[in-house]
């Protein structure tokens, strides 16, 4: 896997070994010292054209304790803002040599486009509303720790699926892990051809107790204004998750931030089912393994350790020279 | 009402050629056979049994071995030349070049340029430059509203006499049926065939491609064909009650085929063009994001694709255009919604549409010469045709040579072509254009050796 752009390019064991590679990431978050040296000497530049406080620092954050070299670049106040072009911003930054690039643009296929600029690998941390494929592996992650297994599980998908590019990744990646998904929301933001990716639709929640996990999607308040629903009040009214709507065997998801009161009531952000809190720790150990798994170039599912082997120091990996593998973890020590 | 001649360009000295045992084609002459043909003083002088005719000194010999087709030059009522004010993406004589290399013979220019062609003045200086640049007869439609806002009508009379062949916002519709109507009410003063490209900016607004499975797969958002076809259809009721002349741009999809259908069974004055890549690709091969692959009005589907085909073969739409929209390549090479809506299509229209339609056994040769040549007489100008007498307006082509699209670049000063890439069979060797040599393909000489 060279680089991480849609969900499309990933099987379902490519999915798995990233979810795989993600807990045993998640063993080290949970000790004292949390950083291993799998990407010492590595740089991963964070190249954001969209404001994005969560993904950027959960990717930051994965990017350190693989002890990698962060670099952010944000678009505002930049070169950008001066009529800067996104080819001439990547090549401009291709020159610090980065080892990846983790990319968020508003235009789809902007991370398809800069992959074939540069030799980084590019990480796809959301183009437009085409696909936000960390998001969806970490949601993965997130309902395998809280069910086990995603076969056959039936996966509601609510809200304003025409915007969402969460929804485009996790409609792929839900069913490439054996789950059926349905979308529901307002006909106006259900997108024509949608069930072509092979969702079902519904436009209203009246069968909403069939499903085994509630992912309810983020209402943007302009979309308010752009008269994609009368009201907020009338879409609250229609397609709130709130207490009533939901049982209590159910799982609660949401790729935040959350509007309270909008898309979800607050006692149903305060329940036990939500996973909401979850689904930001899962962030940074998916993304840890996905910059893993590009950098090291791991393979197959192996521990920590060997992971941390000889295969990620590039170069060095080659000489046969070199020490055996370094230990997982224990930042203060020399690899 | 036009008080001047409607084409400017393609001024060079005039072809002396002896084509010899070339195989004519020219469908509404019905002409289908091996003949020799003279051009002497730009025009034909002569049409002759094969190996009748004998070059004289100041011909340039060219032989056929009664394998190359000579066709009627070919006509394309919608280019953009972006002249005045984006010389950057092409100029007068980068797209006539462009035009002739694909065969065309002659070529109308839109008047979405900058300043936008909407003034005698400008339309006067803009036809004098293409009298001294343009490789090929250049005719010209300026707006049919002021700056193409739609909120005042253009001096129409005024512009008739300079020289206007009609009228077209292109790049933009007419929103307002009120302003529409006037314009087509003005048309019984001056004249000038108003060509309208169709598209209700309520329900494109916002979209890059077909709206569709694709588009929702890409999370793109869509423009839906009802977008063009309820403006054609609008349109067309306004044609009808004023009993005026209207030409409907680029089709793209079934629904706007069956409204000019109805518009024609009406009796309404009205006729319509398609494009190749709408004839050719559909909204799958947006898949890759490709931004020659976005074109306003977009791909469609499959489904759209072959009702046009038969639309066209049916005679629903009268002929071929390009919509030849020429954009530089740091403008192309963005991230898809951010690109500019166009491809260019003048070098590869004739080949594209050979192989993919007439090789493969949808249409015959001679529908597609006779569609590709159709737009001069929608415009009120004389069609191109092989005859004695007749100002040489031909096309030398070989059906059996491939090429690559683009592999020895372009002629156009732009390379944004849907096109491109794709293996083609069928080349233009030579194009005369209004009695004057306007391109020679560089492997004509080896066709001769």
């Amino acid at each position: 896997m060279k680089h991480l752009i849609s969900i499309e390019d990933l099987d379902r064991g490519a999915i798995e070994r990233i979810v795989v590679q993600a807990e045993r990431f998640a063993e080290v978050s949970d000790r004292e010292i949390k950083k291993v040296p799998a990407l010492r000497g590595r740089m991963v530049l964070n190249l954001f054209y969209e404001a994005s406080t969560r993904t950027r620092s959960s990717f930051e954050l994965a990017a350190k304790r693989l002890s990698a070299d962060v670099v952010n670049f944000a678009a505002s106040g930049s070169s950008v803002e001066k009529g800067e072009s996104l080819k001439d911003t990547v090549l401009t930054l291709s020159a610090h040599k980065p080892d990846a690039i983790v990319l968020r643009t508003p235009w789809a296929g902007a991370a398809e486009l800069v992959s074939r600029w540069c030799s980084a690998a590019i990480v796809n941390a959301g183009d437009g509303k085409r696909e936000h494929p960390t998001q969806a592996l970490l949601d993965v992650y997130t309902l395998r720790q809280r069910l086990g297994q995603i076969d056959d599980a039936s996966i509601w998908i609510v809200g304003d699926v025409a915007h969402s590019r969460v929804a485009r990744s996790n409609i792929l990646a839900f069913q490439r892990m054996g789950a059926r998904v349905t979308v529901a929301g307002p006909p106006t933001l259900i997108p024509r051809g949608i069930e072509e990716l092979g969702c079902e639709i519904r436009y209203t929640l009246d069968e909403l107790d069939s499903a085994d996990v509630v992912y309810a999607l983020r209402m943007q308040r302009e979309r308010m204004s752009e008269t994609w629903v009368p009201s907020t009040r009338e879409y609250a009214a229609w397609y709130q998750i709130n207490a009533r709507r939901l049982t209590p065997r159910q799982i609660l998801m949401h790729p935040g931030p959350v509007n309270r009161g909008v898309e979800l009531s607050g006692e149903v952000v305060d329940s036990p089912q939500a996973v909401i809190t979850a689904q930001v720790e899962a962030g940074v150990v998916v993304r840890m393994a996905v910059l893993y798994e590009l950098l090291a170039g791991a393979r197959e599912p192996h521990p920590v350790s060997a992971g941390a082997s000889g295969a990620g120091n590039g170069q060095l990996a080659e000489a046969p020279a070199v020490a055996p593998a370094p230990p997982p973890v224990g930042a203060g020590r020399l690899a | 009402m036009s008080a001047k001649e409607p084409l400017t360009g393609g001024r060079q000295a005039p072809a002396e050629l002896l084509l010899r045992d070339v195989h004519v084609l020219d469908p509404r002459a019905r002409i289908d056979a091996r003949h020799d043909l003279l051009v002497r003083g730009g025009r034909i002088a002569e049409l002759g049994e094969p190996g009748s005719l004998e070059a004289g000194a100041d011909e340039e010999l060219i032989e056929g071995h009664g394998r190359l087709r000579l066709l009627p030059a070919f006509f394309d009522p919608h280019v953009h030349l972006r002249t005045p004010g984006q010389e950057h993406k092409e100029d007068l004589e980068t797209g006539t070049r462009a035009a002739a290399a694909g065969g065309f013979g002659a070529v109308i220019a839109m008047p979405n340029t900058d300043p936008v062609l909407d003034s005698a003045p400008l339309l006067r200086s803009l036809r004098d430059a293409a009298a001294r640049e343009a490789r090929i007869p250049v005719g010209f439609l300026p707006a049919i509203t002021r700056g193409l806002e739609g909120e005042q009508l253009s001096e129409m009379a005024e512009l008739r006499q300079e020289g206007a062949l009609g009228f077209t916002d292109d790049g933009k519709p007419v929103r307002s049926a009120g302003m529409l109507r006037k314009a087509l009410q003005y048309q019984r003063l001056c004249g000038g065939v108003l060509a309208l490209h169709e598209e209700d900016p309520t329900l494109s607004r916002g979209g890059s491609m077909n709206e569709g499975a694709v588009s929702a797969a890409l999370g793109i958002a869509g423009i839906p064909t009802v977008a063009e076809s309820t403006m054609v259809a609008r349109d067309a009721a306004l044609a009808g009650y004023e009993d005026a002349r209207v030409h409907f741009q680029h089709l793209s999809c079934a629904a706007s085929a069956d409204a000019v259908a109805d518009a024609k069974a009406r009796g309404w004055r009205v006729s319509a063009e398609v494009c190749p890549h709408h004839l050719l690709l559909t909204d799958e091969d947006v898949r890759g994001m490709d931004t020659s692959m976005k074109m306003h009005p977009p791909l469609t589907t499959e489904a759209d694709r072959l009702a046009l085909i038969e639309a066209l073969r049916a005679g629903t739409i009268d002929c071929v255009a390009t919509d030849h929209a020429p954009h530089a390549r740091d403008e192309k090479e963005v991230p898809f919604e951010q690109a500019p809506m166009g491809s260019t299509g003048l070098e590869t229209a004739f080949a594209a549409l050979h192989t993919s339609l007439v090789l493969a056994g949808v249409i015959e040769l001679a529908l597609l010469v006779e569609r590709m040549t159709a737009g001069a007489a929608l415009f009120e100008l004389p069609t191109p045709s092989i005859a004695p007498g007749e100002p040489a307006n031909l096309t030398l082509v070989d059906l059996d040579a491939t090429w690559v699209a683009g592999e020895h670049g372009w002629e156009s000063r732009s390379e944004n072509c849907c096109f491109a890439g794709r293996q083609l069979r069928g080349r233009v060797l030579l194009t005369v254009a209004a009695g004057t040599l306007a391109h020679r393909d560089h492997t004509l000489a080896m066709v001769d050796a």
